[in-house]
């Protein structure tokens, strides 16, 4: 008979180790998946998962690899926060895709001027865009006492339906013929945000992940705020002894994630995006929380988890080409990355018993 | 620009590398929006694609990806492709077309092809298909099927090509029925299964019982087919499964002649980026088997007219049609010019709904 043990503490080495073995068990279960879909399995995994570093046409896949994993990092940054302090945003698409649209209408408010400004008040404006949308559940729950998983991820379909309504009018593009879709800032130098050393993928955004990164680590080892946000998570009762003022966290928190979510969104859309349409946003938002608990909410695991998720991502489709594998099984290997995580995880907690319960 | 010069060598390795067994072998790759197995429109893109490889008998190789997103996945997607060696790519979604674009400025010696779009390049072609023809025919049948004179729409995204489907099936519903309406529902999405599902039901509890489609998948067909006493047409392919009711006919999109052409001109040397805009004439729009469900003489009716398109003697828009907010658009006998057809932003006059802006 085989038990579960709850361990007296957390165990170090399969809270490093867990994430390693769940992608060595993705490969070996996804490489069985494959080999039933008749490919090779070894080859498959070397195109997701060596091709796009080391391959033929790594020059390109390097830089795209940031490009996916920018805006990953960005807001799985801002949604660990919240997750330590058992703030629970579900809803950093729709501040992903409130900032995007935020900070393009300022910037197309200003069409055609070349002024320098323009991107700056873009960014701000696409920050306070999340931000504001990250208020509503923030002040629902601090005032009304509402979820704020519900109301986050119920806000993201209306920011989807904000978006098609201002694709397909307030910021149609007036020489697009009729066709949805706003101005493509590609085209337009002042407000593009282009790669900062061409060829690298590297635009404003990912900078801002590494900053947020870098930020996120202060804060939580050396910061009273990060003290009080994971006391709160950890011991609410506690934290409120210690004076820490809940509903201020909650505001903080959902604050600052709506602000890196939509920031992410302002420099997705003003850079790979191009422009705003209504299948702008892909679904960063919520893969972000699944980095988030990939990286265990810490800035340094959020950094490697969002470049692997953004591997699997290139990899795969490079696998869907090359290998003409199904999209599904692709996402079908996605997938089983984080259950593997989880399934593994609870090894960080528990330990296995073999055998009836000693007697002695 | 370093990024750019990259590329640019890349691309020109590759075909320079390709160049040598220009006669050999080429790749042709394709961009899907949906899976294959939509059973619509990506489904009759794939069966072109493997007929097209099939004709070529081991020249062509064809590589494509299902699911891309019309967002900033799409240019990596394409880029890919290209990367990979494809000589000639064809997009097969509207929302790949500044992506399209963008990648085409990298690879100036592949030759891509952009489905419905507006955009072209020196190496980007466009094609799409007259597929307001075909609503012609529909709405000509759906006219004269519905009891209750309600027809229900499932549009897709609001785009000049959906909106003219929609006036030129109810131009010929309201021509042999003055008393039908139109319930358009719009879902931003060229495929989604449920959604699609969803809106048929709303459509057909509100009345309806005609759904008519510009979406991707059979799911609306399904739908229909659950509730009873409802037609549809196939959307895009044949969509025959459904026959002889719901579907009681179709409208197909036959690409295949296109894709051999094109390919073959590449294999050629003589591709040069056109727009290519085809109908019922070229069979580019076929309409698929109207089943016994439909009365003799509607169906006799509906081929009558399906032939006069062919021969070019009739076309879909003929005035005097006027436009929703009751000015005038075409004058008696007058017809439509492409240039308008193809930014086409306004609903026929008797339409109740909105465009969406």
């Amino acid at each position: 008979m085989i038990r579960l043990e709850k361990r007296p503490q957390p165990s170090q080495a399969w809270t490093a180790g867990s994430p390693l073995l769940a992608v060595l068990l993705t490969m070996i279960v996804g490489g069985l998946l494959f080999a039933f879909l008749g490919a090779d399995p070894f080859e498959t995994i070397r195109t997701i998962f060596w091709d796009p570093i080391f391959g033929e046409f790594a020059f390109y896949y390097r830089g795209q690899l940031l490009v996916k994993a920018g805006p990953l990092i960005l807001i799985a940054i801002g949604l660990s926060i919240g997750f330590k302090a058992g703030v629970w945003n579900i809803g950093a698409e729709g501040q992903y895709i409130m900032g995007a649209i935020c900070g393009a209408g300022a910037g197309l408010a200003l069409y055609p001027s070349e002024s320098v400004l323009i991107f700056p008040v873009m960014v701000i404006a696409g920050a306070l865009g999340g931000w504001l949308w990250a208020m509503i559940p923030a002040v629902l729950k601090t005032r009304f006492g509402t979820n704020e998983i519900l109301v986050s991820l119920m806000l993201v379909y209306v920011a989807q339906n904000i978006l098609i309504s201002v694709s397909t009018g307030l910021l149609r593009n007036p020489d697009g013929m009729g066709f949805p879709g706003s101005r493509n800032f590609k085209q337009w130098d002042a407000a593009h945000n282009a790669e900062l050393i061409a060829g690298t993928g590297m635009h404003w955004g990912v900078v801002a992940a590494f900053i947020a990164v870098i930020g996120a680590y202060v804060l939580m080892s050396r910061h009273i705020t990060g003290f009080n946000i994971r006391l709160t998570g950890e011991a609410p009762r506690a934290a409120r002894f210690a004076g820490v003022n809940p509903a201020r966290i909650v505001f903080f928190c959902l604050g600052l994630a709506g602000l890196l979510a939509g920031v992410a969104g302002l420099f997705e859309v003003t850079g790979p995006a191009g422009q705003i349409s209504g299948a702008f946003n892909a679904g960063y938002g919520f893969t972000a929380i699944i980095v988030a608990f990939l990286g265990r909410l810490h800035p340094i695991g959020i950094l490697l988890a969002g470049l692997l998720m953004a591997l699997t991502y290139i990899g795969g489709e490079a696998a869907q080409t090359t290998m003409q594998l199904p999209g599904a099984a692709i996402q079908l290997f996605q997938g089983m990355l984080l259950f593997f995580l989880l399934a593994t995880d609870v090894f960080t907690n528990f330990r296995l018993r073999f055998g009836t319960k000693g007697v002695a | 620009m370093k990024r750019r010069t990259l590329l640019a060598s890349a691309a020109i390795a590759l075909s320079l590398g390709t160049a040598a067994f220009a006669q050999e072998e080429i790749t042709a790759g394709f961009i899907y929006i949906g899976p294959p197995g939509d059973g619509g429109w990506t489904y009759e893109h794939d069966q072109a694609r493997q007929k097209m490889e099939a004709h070529f008998e081991g020249k062509v190789k064809t590589v494509y990806q299902e699911n891309v997103p019309e967002s900033a996945d799409a240019e990596r997607a394409i880029t890919q492709m290209a990367l990979g060696g494809a000589d000639i790519i064809f997009t097969t979604s509207f929302g790949y077309m500044d992506p399209t674009l963008a990648v085409a400025e990298k690879f100036p010696n592949v030759k891509f092809e952009h489905a419905t779009g507006y955009k072209r390049a020196d190496n980007v072609s466009t094609y799409s298909a007259r597929f307001y023809e075909g609503r012609a025919v529909q709405g000509h049948i759906a006219g004269k099927m519905t009891k209750t004179n309600k027809i229900g729409y499932i549009a897709s995204v609001p785009i000049p090509e959906v909106i003219r489907g929609i006036n030129s099936a109810y131009l010929h519903a309201k021509k042999v029925n003055p008393d039908v309406e139109f319930s358009i529902i719009w879902l931003y999405t060229w495929f989604d299964p449920a959604k699609e599902a969803d809106a048929a039901r709303a459509l057909i509890e509100n009345g309806a019982d005609v759904i008519l489609q510009h979406t991707d998948s059979t799911a609306p067909q399904a739908a229909a087919q659950e509730a009873g006493n409802v037609i549809t047409f196939g959307q895009a392919s044949d969509m025959a499964e459904y026959a002889p009711l719901p579907r009681v006919s179709s409208i197909i999109d036959n690409w295949t002649p296109y894709y051999i052409d094109r390919v073959q001109a590449v294999l050629d040397g003589t591709w040069t980026s056109t727009d290519t805009w085809d109908g019922i004439s070229t069979g580019m729009v076929g309409i698929g088997e109207i089943t016994d469900a439909v009365p003799a003489d509607v169906k006799a009716e509906a081929l009558a007219l399906k032939d006069a398109m062919a021969a070019g003697e009739y076309h879909p828009f003929t005035g005097p049609i006027n436009k929703q907010d009751g000015s005038v658009w075409l004058a008696e006998g007058e017809v439509a010019d492409d240039g308008s057809l193809a930014g086409m932003n306004f609903y026929v006059e008797g339409i109740t709904a909105e465009v969406p802006n």
